[in-house]
């Protein structure tokens, strides 16, 4: 049966419960938490240019973003991805469940083995999308931008599996970049050379284990660590030192969101609204309308809001569509507006940057069918572009262009390369 | 002898605003009040040496924003200051805390059931989407479903309109939240008690029902819906007290020309050939008024104030069967320091909100149950502020105001009337359950006001001691609103008008009933309203 684990083994008393319960009262002191990692962080933030990510102090930057970004795509770039929403899947049931739950099939997806997916609730809205790891046959790992216990529970009712919410337990660092192979290596996890790209595995660290994915937000060669909590710190010192002659660096958010824009990737709450955070009725997307249509497989077994979406295609009633643009010009078109022969608005740029990767003007936005799916001719950005307390109003040409914006074969290499 | 252009019966505050909306039409326009203040049951006084009491309501969340613009509030010296999250005490030695920071809140709820603390943000969702539905209805006029008049068919086509905007799913959720018990609705998305039972405390508020009994969830989003400064659901308080409100109402009413008359109560309103002409107050003394506005609730207008023969009798058939049960009191106390809660934190920002100590569902319905019986709560539900933690003007430093909301007392003690002892003994209720959770809280007051319903009907004049002059269900709300083909400010009197809470859109110290019976008024005398502001605009 579904059950919550909510740490109350049969032994303990009521009243440990409550001295446990009352112990954490304390929580409303620090409305910002460190990760496992903050100590580490702390005596790097150069910039103490922090934001809030899920209840977490995170930064923006650590010392600056341009040079944090080019960490990224020239050397390696540390990133603590603790906050991010980590749910443990577990039991005979699993499998099942997160078939029954996300839009891919999980039956393909094997043990040692990392896929991207999306969930809907019954309407077939995307409540969030995030990635799948399978550490064992009867056990997974969720993370995600958002929190979905509630969810996962409720669908979890008549499977044998129990889903257990570990984002403060589990710590998680992504290591990105050209080198992160090379720094891995020679920080000693023997075999890493061979995780392909999506391959998972375990590896010794400091009297347990890590697990090691080749996975992340980059469009680069890189790998995600996800370690207990307890076990961060050291984790940290391995990586940096070992990595140091390799040029590995600690890199913020802000360095980060411009590789994943490159790497044409989306984020929930910035790209679309997710279902459970709409109040305006006409926010919530399909998989089709946010460019995740490909993660559908009608052959599947049943999942959430697969009538919905299976309706919504035969009648047509797919209204949105997500898009990556190359905009005329350097100059980027954040929040503007795109038009239809200049004078029609059809929808506005949720991400965009000048790419340093590419040279070229890279925007993603979500356009009102049929722009962006069969008509894409003549489409226009207005830009506002604040300069000296004056906008420079810009009309740019935007051309629909396919996502990923920038192909890194080093990212997919077999064995990886040293950089 | 002079004929005022209006009377208003009552300067509470919607009698306030409405008076103030006709002066400033360039109307003359006349306020009578029983007592010697203003204010009604948004009153201030200062009851023992340097406290002012908020007697009756005592928190600010409805009164709608474009009132408090156009009356020009703020220059009267009205300001209105969020305030913290609150607390539920439990009986184990904890306590469940909101706190504002949206995460702190979830780690809150996290250590009771790390399921539910994930399951606010829907729950935020969804509440959320129905105010928004509701919002805009406040400022209008609910359409006569009955009339054929273009006005009322395009209000109801804009009704409708709006319905038909919500998609099926919350379409059923509208419907649902209108008519279900807050328990059922909160059962929907949590499943630990205490969160359930410190969400339901606002479906219970003023209200002769139960958490289990239908209609409560709309009386959860009645106080939703409200706002400060747009931050909305936020509920603050009014700087001076909830007096502040009443007191800047009358002074930007006197400075646009009106006349305020206090102790002077009204025995009947005159009536010749079915209309309105003015007043008879309790001492013989007639004025004459080209029309009379009662900011007194439906009962005691038309009840009281007219006599049975001027008036049709589906209709007083219905006003006499108007629910306005009284279901609460107030204990307000003056303390000679801030009391202290072993379980709370010494820096919580919990004082600074608002607290409770029913823990469970289960409680909260046991309490009604005594209500049934006829007698006050042993276990009763309190909602306590001490807005001396953010409000420096109502207590000498370093002591405090402690206003306590008190449910469940009966209109009547086993059918008849209370007596002082028993007020007494409703009071001791309320000190014991404090003192529970604060040792040494007797020691600390230095004068306390206990106000069972008998005491609020006797001196703001509310039927039966009813906040909301009139519960907030859904056969009482809007074109039913206080009863059906009346809901729309006018009476079946000529000259005579509602405007107190027994109107749509209801209770709260909201000022949208006073603001909307304005409106028909000068439409009625073929007046600009091109100085009230329409509804702000939901984005």
């Amino acid at each position: 049966m579904a059950q919550a684990t909510s740490k109350k083994p049969a032994a303990r008393t009521a009243n440990a419960a409550v001295a446990e319960r009352s112990a954490a009262q304390s929580h409303f002191r620090t409305l910002r938490l460190g990760t496992p990692f903050q100590p580490r962080i702390d005596a790097l933030a150069k910039t103490q240019d922090w934001y809030n990510w899920a209840g977490y102090r995170a930064p923006h930057s650590l010392w600056d973003e341009e040079l944090e970004y080019f960490a990224i795509r020239s050397q390696a770039a540390l990133f603590d991805i603790s906050p991010m929403t980590k749910y443990r899947i577990e039991g005979p049931d699993a499998e099942a469940l997160l078939d029954r739950v996300t839009l891919r099939d999980v039956t393909k997806l094997r043990p040692g083995r990392v896929h991207y997916t999306a969930w809907c609730d019954d309407e077939g809205y995307v409540l969030d999308d995030g990635t799948l790891f399978r550490l064992s046959p009867t056990r997974f790992r969720l993370c995600s931008q958002e929190r979905h216990l509630p969810w996962l529970l409720d669908s979890a009712l008549g499977f044998d599996v129990t889903v257990e919410e570990e984002t403060e337990a589990v710590a998680g660092l992504a290591l990105q970049g050209p080198t992160s192979f090379a720094v891995l290596r020679d920080a000693g996890f023997a075999g890493v050379e061979k995780l392909r790209i999506f391959d998972l595995a375990e590896f010794p660290h400091d009297g347990g284990t890590v697990i090691i994915s080749r996975t992340g937000f980059t469009g680069d060669l890189g790998y995600e660590l996800f370690v207990p909590a307890d076990k961060a710190l050291s984790l940290w010192d391995q990586l940096m030192s070992a990595g140091e002659p390799r040029g590995v660096r600690a890199i913020g958010y802000t360095a980060l969101n411009r590789a994943r824009l490159e790497a044409g990737l989306i984020v929930a709450n910035a790209d679309f609204t997710t279902a459970e955070h709409a109040i305006r009725a006409d926010r919530p997307r399909m998989p089709d309308e946010i460019g995740l249509g490909f993660m559908i497989d009608l052959e599947k077994d049943h999942f959430n809001g697969r009538r919905a979406i299976l309706e919504a295609r035969a009648k047509r009633k797919l209204r949105h569509v997500l898009v990556g643009l190359e905009i005329e010009g350097n100059i980027p078109a954040e929040h503007a507006i795109v038009y239809h022969k200049k004078s029609q608005e059809i929808g506005l740029v949720s991400a965009a940057m000048w790419s340093p990767m590419a040279k070229r003007n890279i925007a993603i936005a979500s356009l009102a069918r049929p722009y962006g799916d069969t008509v894409v001719e003549d489409l226009w950005v207005e830009i506002y572009a604040m300069r000296e307390l004056r906008y420079q109003k810009l009309m740019k040409r935007a051309k629909v262009v396919a996502r990923p914006f920038i192909k890194l074969d080093r990212r997919t290499a077999n064995p990886p390369a040293d950089f | 002898m002079k004929a005022w252009d209006a009377i208003i019966i009552g300067g509470g505050h919607n009698g306030l605003v409405n008076a103030c909306y006709l002066q400033r039409a360039g109307l003359d326009v006349l306020v009578v009040e029983k007592n010697g203040w203003v204010g009604g049951a948004a009153t201030s006084r200062e009851l023992t040496p340097g406290f002012l009491y908020s007697n009756c309501s005592y928190v600010c969340s409805l009164f709608r924003p474009e009132i408090m613009r156009d009356l020009e509030l703020p220059r009267f010296g009205l300001q209105v200051i969020s305030y913290e999250g609150g607390a539920v005490f439990t009986r184990d030695g904890d306590y469940l805390a909101n706190y504002r920071d949206h995460d702190a809140h979830r780690r809150e709820f996290a250590r009771f059931s790390k399921r539910d603390a994930e399951a606010y943000d829907r729950y935020a969702r969804d509440v959320t989407r129905q105010c928004r539905f509701i919002q805009p209805l406040l400022m209008r006029t609910a359409p006569d479903p009955t009339s054929l008049k273009p006005r009322d068919l395009g209000e109801l086509l804009y009704l409708g309109k709006k319905f038909a905007g919500l998609s099926a799913e919350e379409m059923a959720l509208t419907l649902r939240f209108w008519t279900m018990s807050i328990s059922e609705f909160l059962d929907e998305y949590f499943e630990t008690d205490v969160i359930k039972a410190n969400f339901a405390l606002s479906g219970i508020i003023g209200t002769a029902l139960g958490p289990m009994s239908p209609g409560t969830a709309y009386v959860l989003l009645h106080h939703y819906m409200g706002e400060v400064d747009g931050s909305v659901g936020a509920w603050g308080y009014a700087r001076g007290g909830m007096g502040a409100v009443t007191k800047a109402l009358a002074a930007s009413f006197r400075a646009s020309g009106g006349t305020i008359r206090t102790g002077a109560e009204v025995d009947h309103v005159l009536v010749s050939r079915g209309k309105a002409k003015g007043v008879v107050l309790a001492g013989g003394e007639e004025i004459h008024g080209k029309l009379v506005v009662s900011n007194a609730d439906v009962k005691r207008t038309f009840l009281k104030l007219v006599e049975e023969k001027e008036l049709p009798d589906i209709f007083l058939r219905r006003v006499k069967n108007f629910k306005i049960r009284g279901s609460s009191g107030k204990v307000n106390i003056a303390l000679d320091s801030l009391p202290e809660f072993p379980a709370l934190p010494k820096d919580s920002p919990v004082y600074r909100g608002d607290m409770h100590f029913t823990d469970s569902m289960e409680r909260m319905e046991r309490a009604y149950d005594d209500w049934k019986a006829g007698r006050w709560s042993t276990d009763p539900f309190l909602d306590m502020v001490i807005p001396t933690t953010l409000d420096p003007t109502m207590a000498p430093p370093g002591k405090h105001f402690m206003s306590c909301f008190v449910q469940y007392a009966p209109p009547k003690i086993a059918g008849r009337e209370w007596t002082d002892a028993d007020r007494d003994g409703f009071a001791e209720s309320v000190i014991a359950q404090i003192a529970e959770y604060s040792p040494g809280f007797r020691d600390r007051i230095v004068h306390m006001e206990v106000r069972t319903p008998r005491e609020i009907e006797a001196e703001v004049g509310l039927t039966e001691g009813n906040i909301f002059q009139g519960e907030l269900t859904f056969d009482q709300l809007l074109f039913n609103r206080p009863v059906p083909g009346y809901a729309q400010y006018r009476s079946p009197l000529g000259g005579l008008y509602m405007c107190g809470s027994s109107t749509h859109p209801g209770g709260g110290v909201m000022g949208a009933p006073g603001r909307n019976a304005a409106a028909e008024i000068l439409r009625d005398l073929a007046k600009s309203t091109s100085h009230m502001s329409p509804a702000h605009d939901v984005i």
